[in-house]
């Protein structure tokens, strides 16, 4: 395929449908697990052709927008579209009352959310109505001339407004299944984690520390912009090409609102920009498909930032008390915390989230005796939801800083306490859970901190000062006056895959055949590829079960089971599994079409342990029996099959107790940073890492993972933050102008040390990446800069009147 | 309007432009050329940079009235321009991974009308600097601008020349090593 060159005439172009395009691997013999192959879609990513949701393009394409609430939270009087359809362009605009099915509301776990506002907005920037025109301004314009009467409500914006006695209750009558144990309708779960006895074991306590945290809220920030385009079908359904993490939850949420039975809802993964869990729940999936079926023309729809900013969740803001206990000689003796999470309008993913900031929340440490409760609010607030790290990382902020509190009232090194307590293959959770796969905490934290130390006054030169390595950076601000260094460590743990009983599988479709004369694997299944990498390693496994060289990967759609989400660090472990599984069944396929074929001619064939290898089958000695290409003849040999992980158990919902997850993952950072004092401006110098990944499938693709996990952690702490108007509840800073995400002049070298440990439960003794190296990146960098200014430091991200003393 | 402008080495035509378009809107929409990223729209985030007359910009931030006449060369061209600046058919590198990656035959169209990828796009791709690859075509154009004028630059140049450009997924190391390689392969003259 070459790229589009669309004539003049037509006047329009972009990428074609059918879009990722097959994607076939090498022609070497090499390329199984363990090495360090190439993204396949790398080419196309370089040259641009790579089709993104919003590259999508369709003749006779209409664009859609949503018209989104002013204000947080208010009553709706009226809605008059009059003027909007009006416009010369404007093909539908459709309200709560054009809705088709019965169903109104989705949802990842509680459908509280309506698809477009019903009466009343719970949140600024709420969907109110939907426009399809047929150019993306006529459409924005004709939004804005929808005239939507609001009466303000009062809003709840954090736990004192939200559980006051006369508190507005932001989800009235409520009937999920959480509703009957939460204490107050605004919390929309409530997870206690209760084990030992925590009043006896203060009492063995020689020093306690106490402290109260404060974490910002946190945006995914991906740059591809949700978006999406929706082709309605002949048979009255409608085909998406979307950019998400799970396609089958879409559709399981979407299918409902459109009236449609699920078979009329297809859907294929178009290029996706980045996730990090803020494509979980549904953004403008539905709202392209209500207009495309409106209409009978095909709907693109793609934000932009600003909208992006309203169009997903967020990571949790969260407030935590924590009290910690230790005895003299440096053994902690209990911990007691809370934690409360801001869930906002909507339910979204924070009832697991919760679960996760209750079962992780004392971290990677030997506790007997804790006392826990994490619980997430409803409140007038952004909605929040999944971000990388998935309320592990809230609590790791807080209780890494309580580790130093704790070590410098003992007077210990702040590793050698860690170590002192470091949990450790066999160690039981606050949970119950005993944990029966390696947990190198304390070798983790001796790995980071051996690793050299970057000089000191780098930014000195022969000419002077270099600014570019300087607190301030090219702003000039200092030459080196007022700076000061600092080095902190930290370390988390992160559960991988769903936890809490949930199932948890994933589907793969392989097949075998002859083209071209060798044999050709495809890999079929419906992850989502957002970035992390998951097709290089599909394509890996299918060459290291197979023996083949030449391995296709099939674009991901809903023609093949649900794969599950492309989150909680586990689709390397699940489908990954899956893909492993499905080979195997292939494998035994082959090889009983090899035995009907060739069985006669050796009796290798029936006695010995057959393996593929370089396009052959051969025996546990090496000896070949059979080409594979002789094998299969003009057959194709297929298998489709689901693949779980070990069961999981929901949490007791009084004492927390359960089995509740699969694995755990752990990280360890040491940041190094220079600060200038009189300004409070923070220059991150090194921030280090050692990572357990159990069997690195792509070593460079998890070196990848572990730096970009750890620039979001570093972001976290020094700069990223959506500020909430407390009294209005409305965004201020939507916009990269306003919220800043690390740039490469922000980040510094991250030096990885890749431990492998095999996890013997996992596939390959693997150990999901992706989210572990977020969590304690934050709280190393919070550590360093208390190091260098003695600042207690309870709030990230630090912002620079932190440093000065203006706050 | 009607827009007449050099699109990678093209003369190129865009009729019923609304004047409100940006040169990204028209390049994206009008022409084909989704390669330019669209991640902000308001010039922070570096995706959309395209070379305009040879210098670098953010393509969201120019009125497509501003590109009327000129030339402009985005990810899509290039491997094409890089080759017209070596004065062959694109130089390029090679991995020892490479016939096992992306690059294999089948992997898709190649752009630059019979050239390989330029060597900063293989480049890229040989030191995992892509990921999700979104900030990528931004910043190809920003890295191959800079090691066009300055052919051995040190870390911290690398950096100065890409702090306009976001990246979500690296952590921007792989990125840093992509540019080195880039660099350390133009100066053995592979």
């Amino acid at each position: 395929m070459r790229p589009s060159e669309p004539s003049a005439a037509s006047g329009q172009g972009g990428a074609p449908l059918g879009v990722p395009t097959k994607i076939t691997q090498g022609s070497g013999t090499r390329g199984g697990i363990g090495e360090s192959t190439l993204r396949p879609d790398g080419i196309l990513k370089v040259t641009g052709e790579f089709a993104y949701s919003s590259d999508l393009w369709h003749e006779d394409m209409l664009w859609g927008q949503i018209l989104r609430s002013p204000v947080a939270h208010a009553e709706i009087v009226s809605i008059d579209t009059g003027e909007a359809l009006a416009v010369p362009g404007v093909y539908a605009v459709m309200t709560y009352d054009d809705l088709p099915a019965d169903v109104k509301h989705y949802g990842l776990e509680i459908q509280d959310t309506p698809v477009l506002a019903h009466g009343r907005v719970r949140h600024h920037g709420e969907p109110v109505a939907i426009v399809a025109a047929d150019h993306p301004e006529t459409a924005r314009r004709a939004a804005a001339k929808i005239e939507v009467a609001y009466r303000e409500l009062p809003v709840v914006t954090d736990e004192a407004s939200a559980l006051a006695p006369d508190a507005v209750l932001v989800h009235e009558d409520r009937t999920d299944h959480h509703s009957h144990h939460v204490p107050h309708p605004n919390i929309v779960h409530r997870q206690p984690i209760v084990r030992g006895d925590v009043a006896g074991a203060r009492r063995r306590a020689d020093v306690i520390v106490e402290g109260e945290y404060t974490f910002g809220m946190q945006d995914q920030a991906f740059l591809g912009p949700e978006s999406g385009l929706a082709v309605p079908e002949e048979d009255g359904g409608v085909h998406l090409y979307i950019a998400t993490q799970w396609l089958h939850s879409d559709l399981r949420q979407i299918a409902p609102v459109l009236g449609l039975p699920e078979d009329k809802v297809r859907m294929t993964l178009a290029g996706v920009g980045g996730a990090f869990g803020g494509r979980e729940d549904l953004s403008m999936q539905i709202h392209a498909c209500l207009l495309a079926l409106r209409t009978g023309r095909p709907v693109k729809i793609v934000y932009n930032r600003f909208e992006s900013f309203f169009g997903h969740v967020h990571r949790h803001p969260a407030k935590l008390r924590y009290e910690h206990g230790a005895t003299r000689d440096g053994r902690l003796t209990h911990v007691k915390c809370r934690i409360v999470l801001d869930g906002g309008a909507y339910a979204s993913a924070s009832p697991a989230v919760v679960g996760n900031a209750s079962s992780l929340g004392i971290g990677p440490y030997v506790v007997d005796d804790v006392d826990i409760e994490a619980v997430a609010l409803y409140t007038n607030n952004p909605p929040c939801g999944a971000m990388r790290g998935f309320g592990a990382v809230q609590a790791c902020f807080a209780y890494e800083a309580q580790m130093d509190k704790l070590a410098k009232e003992l007077g210990l090194d702040p590793v050698e306490f860690r170590q002192l307590n470091a949990m450790e293959q066999g160690t039981v959770m606050p949970t119950g859970q005993r944990v029966d796969s390696p947990a190198p905490v304390a070798e983790l934290l001796r790995r980071v901190k051996a690793m050299p130390m970057p000089p000191e006054r780098q930014w000195e030169s022969s000419e002077g000062a270099d600014v570019r390595q300087l607190p301030g950076g090219l702003s000039n601000t200092t030459h080196g006056e007022g700076v000061v260094r600092g080095v902190g460590y930290a370390v988390g743990i992160k559960n991988v895959g769903f936890s809490e009983g949930f199932d948890d599988y994933s589907t793969a479709r392989v097949r075998m055949e002859v083209a071209g004369g060798e044999p050709v694997v495809t890999v079929h299944t419906a992850m989502a590829e957002v970035g992390q990498g998951g097709v290089t390693v599909h394509a890996q496994i299918a060459r290291t079960e197979l023996g083949v060289t030449r391995v296709t990967i099939h674009p991901a759609d809903t023609r093949v089971g649900s794969a599950g989400s492309t989150s909680a660090s586990r689709q390397t472990y699940v489908t990954g599994g899956a893909v492993r599984h499905a080979c195997a069944l292939v494998r035994e396929k082959v090889l009983e079409l090899g035995r009907r074929r060739f069985g006669s001619y050796h009796p290798a064939w029936a006695t010995a342990e057959l393996l593929l290898e370089g396009g052959k089958v051969v025996t546990d000695d090496g000896e070949a029996l059979a080409d594979l290409v002789d094998v299969l003849g003009d057959e194709a040999v297929e298998a489709e099959e689901e693949w779980r992980h070990r069961p999981t158990e929901p949490f007791d919902p009084r004492t927390g107790q359960g089995d509740g997850h699969v694995q755990y993952s752990f990280a360890a950072h040491r940041a190094v940073v220079e600060v200038d004092t009189e300004l409070g401006l923070v220059k991150v110098v090194e921030l280090a890492c050692a990572q357990d990944v159990g069997k690195a499938l792509n070593p460079l693709s998890v070196v990848g993972q572990i730096q970009g996990g750890t620039a979001q952690g570093l972001g976290m702490a020094v700069m990223e933050e959506i500020l909430v108007d407390p009294r209005t509840a409305k965004v201020r800073n939507p916009s990269f102008t306003d919220y800043l995400i690390p740039t490469i002049l922000d980040t510094p070298t991250i030096p990885v040390d890749v431990l492998e440990l095999a996890d013997g439960h996992a596939p390959y003794g693997l150990r999901g990446v992706g989210e572990a190296p977020t969590l304690s990146s934050t709280p190393a960098v919070l550590a360093a800069i208390r190091d260098a200014t003695g600042l207690e430091l309870n709030r990230t991200p630090v912002r620079p009147e932190h440093l000065t003393g203006t706050a | 309007m009607r827009l007449d402008f050099t699109v990678n080495g093209r003369p190129r035509q865009a009729d019923d432009v609304w004047e409100g378009e940006s040169l990204l809107y028209v390049l994206r929409e009008r022409l084909g050329l989704p390669g330019s990223k669209n991640a902000c729209e308001q010039g922070e985030c570096g995706s959309c940079t395209v070379r305009l007359d040879g210098v670098p910009v953010c393509s969201c931030l120019v009125a497509a009235g501003q590109a009327e006449g000129r030339e402009v060369v985005t990810v899509e061209g290039l491997a094409h321009y890089a080759g017209q600046r070596s004065g062959g058919t694109g130089a390029r590198g090679t991995s020892p991974d490479e016939a096992v990656g992306g690059a294999a035959e089948g992997a898709g169209p190649q752009a630059g009308e019979g050239t390989g990828p330029a060597p900063v796009q293989q480049a890229f791709i040989d030191a995992g600097a892509v990921q999700c690859g979104f900030c990528t075509p931004g910043l190809l154009i920003a890295a191959d601008a800079l090691l066009e004028l300055n052919p051995d630059p040190t870390d911290a140049d690398i950096r100065e020349a890409l702090s306009g450009n976001l990246c979500r997924c690296t952590g921007y190391e792989k990125i840093m090593d992509a540019v080195r390689l880039a660099a350390a392969r133009r100066s053995e003259g592979v």
